[in-house]
């Protein structure tokens, strides 16, 4: 990637469910639609595009915990 | 003084340790385990930390790379033995039982048959859980035969590998809610309550937390729990427990790669802070290494001090921090580290 490149502009940004960045999203995003935080690179699934709401992806694996 | 954080999704748990460590002024770095390469016949790239700290969601990866880092003589927090312990409910169970610790009466099969078997011998209602995993997933509680052996049948036929070991447990006619205590070292230095009108009660599943008053007897249960799995000294543990009627407190299982987020506001104790200061404090080469006693411990919150300017040796943390009284027990066993 070339870093002087202008980051496109942003349509919309949300705030991320996981550590509260605000995620710029470059399109208009669509229901069901995997966007990655920048951040903290969570995987987060659009649920809702009006008003625009993120969840965390359900990609649970067995192995996950605390 | 120098501290990896080994990650794979960074939540917020993951962001609050790293403020800390950057309020302390204390050298890190983030290590994303799946982008980690490690190279066995090489460690110079890691014998630089003084402190690994897993925080990886996922057991298989964390326990493995938990593993290299100790082989190469670098100190992790949990330790393998401790994620071993507690990642698995046969484990942990077991050292219960072992060490006498009250947790609720469990019988383990491998085969569906001998399963059934196990819930008659435990009765109903029963509770079948998976042996690893968390946030209250896939856990059964099978109130007559017919509920059992449905669960058994299912697990058997559409369950991995790991679902053919039956952990079965007595069912606890707890109130509505669980504790759940947050413990550094083998001190319990805050708790929740977790409310849920579901029998299941963690917060992941919807529960409400509420502060939980630190008893003797949540002291003492919780300091065994720790040195049942980890040793003397202790870990970085979340300790759940259930309050069985005329049984008193048992321990139900035990996480060693605790979620706090929703526990800091409740309990008005930074937990995160807690966690790096006994890192730093039980570092190789600290001068407050040693094994933590929970009668000397404070329970004291911690005061935020402005962020320094460089980055500071262990013993400039432990001088500031005030950590020297978790030297006081094992002072003989410091190991300096050139
Ligand atoms: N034997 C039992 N009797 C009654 N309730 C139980 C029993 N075991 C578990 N529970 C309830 O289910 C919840 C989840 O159980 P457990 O902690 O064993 O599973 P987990 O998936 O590891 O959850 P966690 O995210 O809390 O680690 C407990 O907090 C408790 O409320
Ligand atoms: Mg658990
Ligand atoms: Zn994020």
């Amino acid at each position: 990637m070339n870093p002087t490149a202008p980051t496109p502009p942003s349509v919309q940004s949300v705030e991320c469910t996981e550590c509260a960045a605000s995620i710029a999203l470059q399109r208009v995003p669509l229901c069901g639609e995997i966007v990655r935080c920048r951040d903290c690179q969570a995987e987060l699934e659009v649920t809702s595009v009006s008003p625009l709401r993120v969840e965390l992806a359900p990609e649970v694996e067995e192995d996950w915990g605390e | 003084m120098r501290i990896a954080l080994l990650h794979s999704r960074i939540r917020v748990e993951e962001r609050l340790l790293l403020d800390e460590l950057a309020s302390l002024g204390i050298d890190h770095e983030l290590i994303d385990v799946r982008e980690l390469v490690f190279d066995i016949h090489d460690a110079s790239r890691w014998t630089s930390f003084d402190a690994v700290i897993d925080r990886c969601i996922g057991q298989t990866q964390a326990l493995a790379g938990v593993r290299v880092f100790e082989r190469f003589g670098v100190r992790t927090v949990n330790p393998a033995s401790v994620i071993e312990a507690c990642g698995d409910k046969l484990t942990t169970s077991l050292l219960m039982a072992r060490h006498e610790i009250p947790t609720p009466r469990t019988c383990i099969a491998l085969d569906e048959a001998s399963a059934l078997a196990a819930v008659e011998r435990i009765g109903y209602p029963a509770v079948l859980k998976p042996t690893t995993g968390s946030w209250g997933r896939l856990l059964a509680r099978v109130n007559d035969r017919d509920a059992a052996e449905a669960v058994i049948e299912h697990k058997g036929t559409l369950g991995s590998v790991q679902h053919s070991v039956f952990y079965v447990q007595e069912y606890v006619p707890k109130p509505d809610r669980d504790l759940r205590v947050f413990v550094v070292g083998e001190e319990a230095i805050c708790g929740i309550v977790r409310h849920s009108a579901h029998w299941i009660t963690n917060t992941a599943r919807g529960g409400v937390a509420s502060v939980l008053e630190i008893t003797p007897e949540i002291r003492d249960r919780c300091a065994r729990a720790a040195r049942a799995v980890a040793g003397p000294g202790g870990a970085l543990l979340a300790i759940d427990l259930l309050e069985a009627p005329g049984r008193g407190l048992l321990v139900s299982e035990i996480n060693h790669t605790m979620e706090f987020r929703n526990s800091i506001a409740p309990t008005g104790v930074n937990i995160p802070r807690r966690m790096i200061e006994w890192v730093v404090a039980t570092a190789p080469g600290s001068a407050a290494r040693g094994a933590a006693q929970s009668t000397v411990a404070t329970s004291t919150p911690s005061t935020l001090a402005p962020p320094p300017s460089s980055p500071r040796s262990r013993a400039a943390l432990v001088e500031e921090l005030k950590l020297g009284h978790w030297a006081a027990f094992d002072a003989h066993s410091r190991t300096e580290v050139a």
